[in-house]
């Protein structure tokens, strides 16, 4: 099975019905992403394939053969949308932190109160009642537009591949 | 740094820098974000098995027999014959055994424990069990095996109600709830040559450490627990981790490797602690101008097949089932029954949650039965400084319900949306309610907590068994130990909670890692500042050597609890808090929502004011989730709805605004002033929620206020 996880190519010789959340917290070693249910409702393993937020609990990987593959790892040390969740404490106990990143991260350049609501409905958080979630993806967000402003085509590499 | 300053000047300009009342970058939050820290199923062991527990189908009955229809070989098998300590979970009673030997007493109690290398091969495994059934109880009313009853009295109650003009009864009850952490429970259990190390997910790393050594039959020294980074806990993870460490033990000594036990969902729900569901009957004396005369309160709790924390339940429960309200003639009977259900235990709020859900919903009945308004009867009745509690606790001025009432009433304009929103589908509710921090009566003098904290060649070094379950703990200790020394935070780490290295702080339960634990730790610090003689501690440390001083729990002086009786001070102190709720009610489809929470809470000091607002922020959302959406289903003795899509808990669309505005009144006993925080917010969102649903004319007396309990109000 071939896909490109986080811009580098991997090969996984496994059963393809085998869940993505599987193989990339063991087969590929990078456990960021998390199991909450297994059932698709918590949204704890969200992963970014081709542009989009999916749970990576209910996909089996012969789904992503070819696509582009982003988890936690992927995303750059220096962009601020993490680094957000620390500073408004939209990450408490952390495990549904990586999941909500990911999903944030597809939730473009400006998104609204209402769109960050919806866009964040398939990802639970037990910790913090969403409110501090919501300050650092707006937070995150405006920080990274600045960013774009300043230094553009920097900036365009952090987009999610879509 | 700036340019241009001589170290000393600018050791001395950021020693001047307190970090308590800061906002602080929490120490774990780079990890957290990154995804690089490092949960219980994140780790690997070098021969490393799977485990499974094998657990019973029936609520009731005897097991006659097990057999292995499959190539059994290849597997560990573990059954209570392999249990070389003793067949409990050592906890309060010590009545529950790790493993079923002949009793089943519920659904999902552990009977085998099954490892092999192969998830897959362990899963398809079925051994199977033979039953003879017994009659359940299902209904902790019609059960006669109480694990503990409690009465609390105060004055004379008849002498109460003869001075009331009018009694106002009511029944009030609420249902099981499921912490619901992100993270399910998961443990690792790696042997050595004459013990075993556990890791796992759990909050109170020497509760899993007796129950080991009572279960393996070893000696302290032979068992080493290292809690892993946990995904919230919520109370669900302060009991039953030491079931979980101790299977995945018994099966790693068993099979000589390492064993990984870790939970699935369904598992999780299915067989692990939930909150009590409760029923309380209120009978109150009042004058006509709506002053408390005599309260009488009956409470029943539902504590499942076994006793685990249900005694100490029970006591918050009614320690805080007169609400922060004042009468002089008091009555409070409590008792927690046993029913072939999967053991209750603890959950945040810990029975006060249902106790105060009682009180509250029924203070509004009383003003209604009066013709007196919600703010009224409430600011006629609230406890003030001075005044004497049901086990005659005297308030300090730290007392505030009145000013947290008053606040909250202004910043949500209560009283002008209560008249604007009469008659519509809208409704908007008050509650009142306080906490105690720490535990119960002479609990911390029993648990005599220790802290330490020790010099390294950067800074210090804490040493506490309190652990990170996503509340801040690391952070707002490392903000107190700072403050205290007088050092930068960043100087300050904190030691992994590890049995091995850190001395016993007790449980990470209570509302009690703050007040009592943050004030050990203060007292470490200010007794390693003396030691130090003007130096920093890494000047000390690179001239002297290590320096390590250590704080044991002393009982503040006058805190005076007598057990027996239930008289006396039962907590060293109380935050106070106000919630107003607006909701709004589909009258088609019965369903409610809730659109905004005000919380006013007290909390003595806000060391960390945005940890604070998060612990607020995420207890009133689990309240909202508790008072409208969780409902667990109990058929025949098992949880019916136990997956994710039909136990729900609020999603970012459930969660209303919640707006909240923090007072501190400091207590003199706490670090800095602080008292508790995290339980206390889930106290009152459901009876806010309740009163605001009554506003709009729809009675309900239970919780979850489902769409079908609505409909049928």
């Amino acid at each position: 099975m071939r896909f490109i996880l986080n811009g580098r190519r991997v090969d996984v010789d496994t059963h393809p019905l085998r869940r993505l959340l599987d193989v990339v917290r063991e087969d590929c070693g990078l456990t960021g992403t998390k199991e909450g249910c297994g059932e698709g409702e918590c949204g704890a393993c969200t992963v970014v394939v081709d542009g989009l937020a999916v749970n990576a609990c209910l996909v089996p990987v012969a789904q992503v053969e070819g696509c582009r593959v982003q988890t936690i790892e992927g995303v750059r040390r220096d962009h601020p949308l993490p680094q957000a969740f620390v500073a408004e404490g939209g990450a408490q106990c952390g495990i549904c932190t990586p999941g909500m990143i990911m999903t944030a991260l597809t939730l473009g350049a400006r998104p609204t109160i209402d769109d960050v609501r919806e866009g964040l409905a398939g990802n639970l958080c037990r910790c913090t009642g969403y409110s501090a979630i919501y300050r650092a993806v707006a937070s995150g967000t405006r920080a990274h537009r600045k960013r774009a402003r300043r230094r553009p085509a920097d900036a365009a590499r952090q987009r999610p591949p879509r | 740094m700036r340019r241009g300053l001589s170290l000393r000047e600018v050791s001395r300009r950021s020693m001047s820098v307190r970090s308590v009342g800061r906002n602080v970058e929490r120490k774990d939050g780079a990890d957290k974000v990154r995804g690089i820290a490092r949960y219980v199923d994140d780790l690997v062991f070098p021969g490393m098995l799977y485990g499974r527990t094998i657990r019973s189908t029936i609520p009731c009955g005897e097991i006659r027999a097990v057999a292995f229809p499959f190539d059994s070989a290849a597997f560990t098998i573990v059954d209570h014959r392999d249990i070389p300590g003793t067949n409990v979970i050592a906890l309060i009673d010590d009545d529950q055994p790790a493993l079923a030997a002949r009793e089943v007493r519920h659904v999902a109690e552990p009977v085998l424990l099954l490892a092999h290398t192969d998830r897959e091969a362990l899963w398809s495994a079925e051994p199977s069990i033979e039953y003879a059934t017994a009659t359940p109880t299902f209904d902790p009313l019609a059960s006669t095996h109480a694990f503990k009853t409690i009465e609390v009295l105060k004055g004379d109650l008849d002498e109460g109600f003869a001075r009331a003009d009018r009694i106002v009864e009511g029944e009030y009850r609420t249902g099981h709830q499921e912490q619901l952490y992100i993270e399910p429970n998961g443990m690792i259990a790696v042997p050595s040559d004459d013990g075993v190390t556990v890791y796992g997910s759990m909050q109170c790393p020497y509760y899993v450490h007796r129950a080991l050594k009572v279960l393996l039959g070893l000696p302290g020294s032979r068992v080493r627990v290292i809690q892993t980074e946990t995904g919230g806990g919520f109370g669900g993870k302060e009991e039953y981790p030491s079931m979980i460490a101790g299977h995945a033990a018994l099966l790693a000594l068993k099979a000589r490797r390492p064993v990984k036990l870790i939970y699935d969902r369904l598992e999780d729900l299915v067989a692990t602690t939930k909150r009590h569901p409760s029923i309380v009957r209120h009978r109150t004396g009042v004058t006509r101008d709506g002053r408390l005369t005599a309260m009488d309160i009956d409470i029943v709790m539902d504590g499942g097949a076994y006793a685990t924390l249900s005694a100490v339940v029970l006591s918050r429960g009614v320690l805080h089932a007169t609400g922060p309200y004042r009468a002089d003639h008091i009555r409070i009977r409590g008792r927690v029954m046993m029913t072939n259900t999967p053991p209750n235990g603890a959950f945040r709020g810990f029975g006060a949650p249902q106790t105060q859900f009682a009180a509250d919903a029924h203070i509004d009945r009383i003003a209604d039965a009066l013709g007196i308004d919600p703010v009224t009867i409430r600011d006629r009745n609230a406890l003030r400084p001075g005044d004497t509690t049901a086990t005659g606790q005297r308030l300090g001025a730290d007392c505030s319900a009145r000013q947290v009432l008053r606040a909250a009433v202004k910043r949500s304009r209560f009283r002008e949306k209560r008249r604007a929103l009469a008659g519509t589908n809208r409704g908007i509710g008050l509650s009142l309610f306080f906490h105690g921090s720490g535990f119960t009566g002479g609990g911390e003098v029993m648990l005599a907590s220790t802290a330490a904290l020790e010099l390294t060649s950067t800074g210090v070094r804490i040493l506490v068994a309190s652990t990170e379950i996503g509340q801040g703990t690391r952070t707002m200790h490392a903000q107190i130990v700072a403050d205290a020394l007088g050092i930068p935070y960043e100087q300050v780490e904190i030691a992994a909670a590890d049995t091995l290295h850190v001395p016993d702080s007790g449980p990470t339960v209570a509302s009690r890692t703050c007040m009592i634990v943050g004030r050990l730790l203060e007292r470490c610090a200010r007794d390693l500042k003396r030691r130090l003689g003007g130096l920093t501690p890494a000047q000390y440390f690179t001239r002297r050597g290590p320096l390590s001083v250590s704080a044991q729990y002393e009982k503040p002086p006058g805190l005076e609890w007598d057990d027996q009786r239930y008289r006396g001070d039962a907590y060293g102190a109380f935050g106070w808090s106000c919630n107003v709720a607006e909701i709004e009610v589909d009258r088609a489809t019965g369903q409610i929502a809730p659109r905004r929470m005000t919380v006013v809470a007290e909390v003595g000091r806000a060391i960390h004011p945005m940890l604070t607002r998060n612990q607020i922020e995420g207890g009133t959302a689990q309240g909202v989730g508790y008072a409208l959406l969780e409902e667990v289903v109990m058929r025949d003795g098992a949880m019916a709805n136990s997956q994710l899509t039909n136990y729900i808990i609020p999603t970012t669309l459930d969660t209303p605004e919640i707006d909240v505005v923090i007072l501190e009144r400091p207590y003199r006993h706490g670090p800095f002033g602080a008292k508790g925080v995290g339980e206390m917010p889930i106290d009152g969102p459901a009876p806010a929620i309740v009163n605001a649903l009554r506003h709009a004319g729809v009675d309900v007396r239970e919780i979850p206020a489902t769409p079908e309990r609505v409909l049928g109000a």
